[in-house]
């Protein structure tokens, strides 16, 4: 089962770790993810961050990734919820949650569809800075982490 | 001969690309000339400095059909939705 939604508002972990329990079938493991705003990036101090989404191709992009997490691990679930707008440091801005009878799966799947979904999900981030705001930039290391999956 | 056809496409942009042009979505109506992505980013670098910066020098930029990432090779199809953006930075 895989479950994805794009969002403004908050989310709870413990509602969506309910959740998959009672929709997976003898599921053992849970691995979870919990992505935040930083309230500093590098010596910057960050009051805030913009999130700008492509509607549609995000859901769609990230539910490929969860397909394709679906297909390499023997997993029974996969939930993901993105945050877009306006969020302060300290806010929770993306939850990937794995399931599956054991744990090495589950935690497998976590890291390759968190290291996907930053490499390719249609997503950009403006920091807000008390100096002004500017794009966040693509990382090499971002690219290079998803392509280490395609080796293995 | 090569046929003539209509292709009508709607282009979005996003992030700094729609910033920098002051555009998020438009129709267009492509001329004939116009063939693959690589004849779009051309047409649309002549509209101006910011434009010509965008399509033309900015090696980054992605490009989206119907909301899978494409190649500057792709033909381009009637009612297609074109995206145009900066490599991403989700997460």
């Amino acid at each position: 089962m895989i479950k994805v939604d794009i969002q403004t508002q908050d989310f709870d972990i413990c509602t969506e770790l309910a959740w998959m329990r009672q929709a997976t079938d003898n599921c053992g493991a849970i691995a979870s993810f919990v992505g935040l705003v930083r309230g500093k990036d590098a010596s910057n101090i960050v009051d805030f961050i913009e999130l700008e989404h492509y509607p549609v191709m995000a859901e769609k992009s990230i539910t490929h990734m969860a397909e394709m997490a679906m297909q390499r691990w023997p997993l029974t679930a996969v939930r993901v919820i993105h945050r877009v707008g306006k969020l302060p440091a300290g806010a929770q801005i993306v939850l990937v949650l794995t399931a599956s009878e054991h744990r090495k799966a589950a935690f497998a799947a976590c890291e390759f569809v968190m290291d996907y979904l930053k490499a390719e999900a249609p997503f950009w981030k403006k920091e807000i800075l008390p100096a002004g705001e500017h794009w966040v930039e693509a990382k090499a290391s971002d690219e290079l982490a998803k392509q280490a999956w395609l080796i293995e | 001969m090569q046929e003539s056809s209509v292709r009508n496409i709607q282009i979005l942009y996003f992030a700094r690309v729609k910033e920098k042009l002051n555009y998020s979505i438009e129709p267009l109506s492509l001329p004939e000339s116009i063939h693959t992505i690589s004849d779009l980013k051309r047409l649309l670098a002549q509209r101006g400095e910011s434009w010509s910066e965008i399509f033309s020098a900015d090696k980054q930029l992605r490009a989206a059909v119907n909301h899978e990432l494409v190649s500057d090779e792709y033909l381009i199809q009637d009612k297609d939705e074109v995206g145009f953006f900066p490599p991403v930075s989700g997460g």
